[in-house]
Order: structure tokens, then sequence, then C-alpha cells
């Protein structure tokens, strides 16, 4: 993938916090639901994936949160939309290395790239992550 | 003449050159925890280093030498607030008081049908433990309507009744930091024979909190909020109330006597609530701590947290992008909106610069309906915050960029 500069990632965050296209009601029945809220900062999400023959048909999200959760678990809607079950499980493992400056496979994160700098602001990760984390809990037992 | 920067030399976290994001520190979270002097840290090293020993156990001097201390503690904590010194029971800090008097009091005499006060600005330590006794009890809760973030006498009244036999409320409000007139509410519950429970936590720190003057029945409150060390504070309760209530916790040091037939002789209070070995070391630094808020003057602080904010208020009185939700406040606590900014985002900003902030619910779950917005930015002072560091805060605010510059820069 291209290198992005700073300005570039920058405006690829305010993009997905200004107008997720991924933050909406799910838009008909058949989605998981993982409610997830953080006890420190207002961040209350509910995380919907629609899973069918081993393929992450669909993924959205809505609540309220901040510009990092929000810009964060819209990508990852987009990420994981058409992948099967266990590239879904790949990049949401990608992701979480990245978070805590393990090694990781960058081609696999794609746009979620722009989220490399969070570690430096150790008290948002559970923002960058949390939508992250309901996912990976869904896709948990299948 | 109180001279700011003579008393910060005494604070290690503020001597040290302590960065954060490798910016000089500005701790503006006072509301949520404070520093310690080096009085208080010494207090504590030297009963590690000098007479380590079990309290009201040992029949040998270090012993009595540890009992000695803490009984210094409690008498310089009940000269604070004016109360007896027998009415000061250690806890593990202003929670661990509100669950004493809510279990200790609120289970053994509530009953269905009966009411507890509560007000929707209360944090969740003088919430949830009456939740868990108005559920084992049956007992109710009702809310105190807030008006312009301040509690009425006038609404106390609307909701007080004959079957209310707690009002539970704090005497400064954690998130907007406005003072209560307790006496008054206590004055209202003793009409009604109800007990009045005031919660301390931001107030005994920063104002004249004066147990017999209010008349509350008992005052919670953390020595963490002023200067002293984490995991302790205090339940003062009127001796009688002391003398009915039950014990929380049980087990050494709290009884007298005890048989295989079950029947216990539980000590005198303070000491029948104080069971197992006390945290000896965090009660000497907690007495430290107060007799250092004294030798300062509470009245000082109270002055120094005001124009701390009058100066903040005048800096940014032009500023159009800011909602200040408790101008009139001004008691060391500023909460506030940049418009437009998510407050967490705010807060991420300012500890990028620094800053230490407040962003969210404050632990006050129950306001967001009140104040119109979900969440807020919390900037609270002490007795050891500058001007400059005001100076710091609001140029983050006027000029503070791009949220985004936390994490591009």
């Amino acid at each position: 993938m291209p290198t992005l500069t700073n300005d570039m990632m920058r405006s690829i965050i305010m993009d997905h916090y200004s107008d997720p296209q991924n933050k909406h009601q799910p838009p008909k029945e058949g989605y998981e639901k993982v409610h997830m809220h953080s006890d420190n900062c207002i961040d209350d999400l509910d995380i919907f994936l629609l899973v069918k023959d081993n393929i992450i048909v669909d993924a959205c999200f809505d609540g309220t949160a901040c510009t990092i959760s929000t810009s964060s678990t819209d990508i990852m809607c987009d990420l994981l939309r058409g992948k099967e079950i266990n590239e879904g499980r790949k990049i949401i493992d990608a992701f979480f290395k990245m978070m805590h400056e393990e090694e990781f496979d960058a081609d696999l994160l794609d746009e979620a790239i722009v989220f490399i700098n969070t570690s430096k602001q150790a008290a948002r990760i559970r923002c960058a992550t949390i939508g992250w984390n309901a996912a990976e809990e869904i896709l948990k037992d299948k | 003449m109180y001279d700011v920067y003579k008393i910060r030399k005494q604070f290690p976290m503020l001597t040290n050159n302590i960065k954060m994001q490798n910016k000089p520190l500005t701790f503006l979270d006072n509301c949520s925890t404070t520093f310690k002097p080096q009085c208080v840290i010494d207090a504590m090293n030297e009963y590690y280093t000098k007479y380590t020993s079990n309290s009201h156990r040992g029949d040998y001097d270090l012993s009595v030498n540890a009992d000695t201390k803490i009984e210094e503690a409690r008498k310089e904590i009940a000269s604070l607030v004016n109360s007896e010194v027998n009415e000061v029971v250690f806890t593990t800090g202003a929670t661990g008081a509100l669950n004493l008097v809510a279990y200790g009091y609120g289970l053994k005499y509530l009953k269905k049908g009966d009411e507890i006060i509560l007000s929707v600005a209360e944090h969740a330590s003088n919430v949830l433990p009456w939740f868990r006794i108005a559920e084992l009890t049956g007992a109710t809760i009702k809310y105190v309507e807030i008006v312009n973030g301040r509690i009425l006498a006038e609404n106390l009244r609307k909701v007080i009744s004959n079957k209310t036999k707690i009002v539970s409320l704090a005497h400064v409000g954690n998130v907007l930091g406005y003072v209560a007139d307790i006496k008054e509410f206590a004055k209202i519950a003793h009409e009604y024979g109800a007990i009045m429970v005031c919660d301390g936590a931001q107030s005994v720190p920063h104002i004249k909190t004066d147990f017999k003057d209010l008349d509350v029945d008992f005052l919670a409150f953390s020595a963490h909020k002023m200067c002293g060390p984490t995991g302790v504070g205090a339940l003062v309760g009127k001796y009688e109330l002391l003398q009915k209530m039950d014990p929380f916790t049980t087990g050494g040091g709290m009884n007298s006597v005890f048989k295989k037939d079950g029947t216990v002789d539980y000590r005198l209070p303070p000491y029948k609530f104080e069971a197992g070995t006390l945290d000896v070391a965090g009660i000497i630094g907690f007495g430290r701590a107060v007799k250092f808020i004294k030798e300062i003057g509470i009245d000082n602080i109270h002055k120094h947290d005001q124009e701390l904010i009058d100066y903040a208020l005048e800096k940014l009185k032009d500023y159009k992008d800011i909602i200040i939700y408790n101008k009139d406040a001004r008691n060391g606590i500023l909460t506030f909106n940049i418009k437009g900014v998510f407050p967490q985002d705010e807060a991420t900003l300012m500890n990028y610069k620094g800053i230490a902030i407040r962003s969210g619910e404050h632990c006050a779950k129950l306001l967001d309906n009140y104040l119109d917005t979900k969440a807020t930015c919390r900037m609270s002072t002490y007795l050891y915050t500058t001007k400059e560091e005001i100076d710091v805060f609001v140029d983050a605010i006027i000029n503070g960029g791009d949220i985004l510059d936390a994490y591009f820069n």
C-alpha cells in the first residue's frame, strides 16, 4: 500500500469521524450484537456483525463515542465486510499487535494503519480498540 | 501571605521535574486525587523504618507507639472537622465510609416502604451502596431535583416525607462544585426524623466542614483528596448513632469477648468498626496531611481555589467556543466543553500538552440529562496550583490546535 503522510492519516481519521458510513442500526434482522462501554470514559457502542456461511457479510455500529473510537470502528467495519471469518480474525489480530507496538502485517490493515500512533497516547488505546474487541467477541465462537 | 511557590517546594511531584508527553506536568485533576507533601511521605516512612508494629495488639513499647500515633491522627481529624475524637472511624476512604453507614445503619434500620433521598448529581459511591440497601430492605430511592446545578432546600422539602429515613447528599458536588446548604438539609431531615449523611469527599479538603455546626449525622471523606495517602479515609458519626450501628466487617481488634455459643461483645465505637489490622502507615499519613492542611488554613485554601477559578474565568471570558457549566461555583472546579469537540478528545489534547484534566461523567452517571450533555471536561485546582498553570491550561484551550495533534506531532 502507498505510504501515508501524517496529513493524509489525519484526514482519513477525521473523514471517518465526521461522516461514518457504517454508523447506523442494522438495516435488517439477523445481525449479532455486542454492546461495549468503557468504565472510565463514555464510549458506549453497539457493534453489529452479520455472519453467514463463514463470511462476514456486513458490519455496522451505533452509539456515542470519541473521534478515535468512532473512526476506528468505522474503518474496521469497512475492513471486515465481505471477509471470511478467519481473515477477519487475522485483521483484528494485526490491529491489536499494532496497538501494542508488536510486529504486524500492515497489508492486512489497509486504512486502519492510521491508528499506528495510538500507542503514544496510552489512555486512548481502549478507544481505538473498543469496536475491535466487540468484533473479536462475536467471531470468537464461530 | 499565601505563598504558593513555597508550598510547592514541599511536594516531590512538583519539584522532581515530572513530565507527561515530554512536557512539564500541569496537574489540574485535583478532584480525583492530590499530591503528597514530603512531611506526609516521611511520616509514613517512619512507621515502616522506625516503629513498625501492629496496633491494639502488643504489650511492648513499639506497639504502644503505633497506637499513640493512630490516636494522634484521630485527634487531628476530629479537630479539623470539629467532632469528638471517638466519633472518628477510620475506613478505606469515602467509599468505605458510605458503605459502612449504608450497611451498618441502613441495613439494620430500613424496612419496606421507607425512603432514601439522594440527588442525581451524587458520585457512584453515594448512590450504589443505597441501591443495594434499597434492594435488600425493600426501601425506595427518591431524588431531589437539581436546579442550575444546585440542590435547593425547597426541593428537598418537595420529596421528603415521614417515610424518609435517610437523606444522603454531597456537601460539594464532584462535577459542578457547588456548595450545598447541608446545614439546612440536616435541619429538614431531622424535622422528619430522618438521618442526614453528608458525602464530604470534595468539601473537607477545600472548605470549612464543621460536623457539629452542620449537625449532620454522618460525614464521609478520603485522605487522598487532601494531600494524604490513598486507601484511607474516615466516617465521622454522632456517637449515639455509632453505638446503635452494626459493624460492617468483623474480626480482630473490634471485639472484647466472644464465646462458643456465638455471643460477642463488641468494643465501643470507633473501635467496633475497625476490624482487622488497620492501614497504620496510611492513618499516620492521613493525620499528618490534616495537620499540614490546618497549618496552611482551610479558609486560605478555599480562597486560593476561588482566586484561581476567577483568574481562569477572566482569561476565558471572551473565548466563544467554550461552554462553562459552573461559572458561579468558584470552588476549585471548572466544568466545561469545547464546542464541537468530544470531551475525551479535549482531554487527550490536554494530555499531549502535559496537562492532566478529567473527561467523562466523573462517576456521576445519573447527571447527564440535567446538563444537556453526556460528558464534560473538568479542571480542578488545589492548594499548590499556580496562576502560571492556569495560563498553560487557558493557552491549551484557546490555542489548542487540532485534536489529532496528539497523535501526529
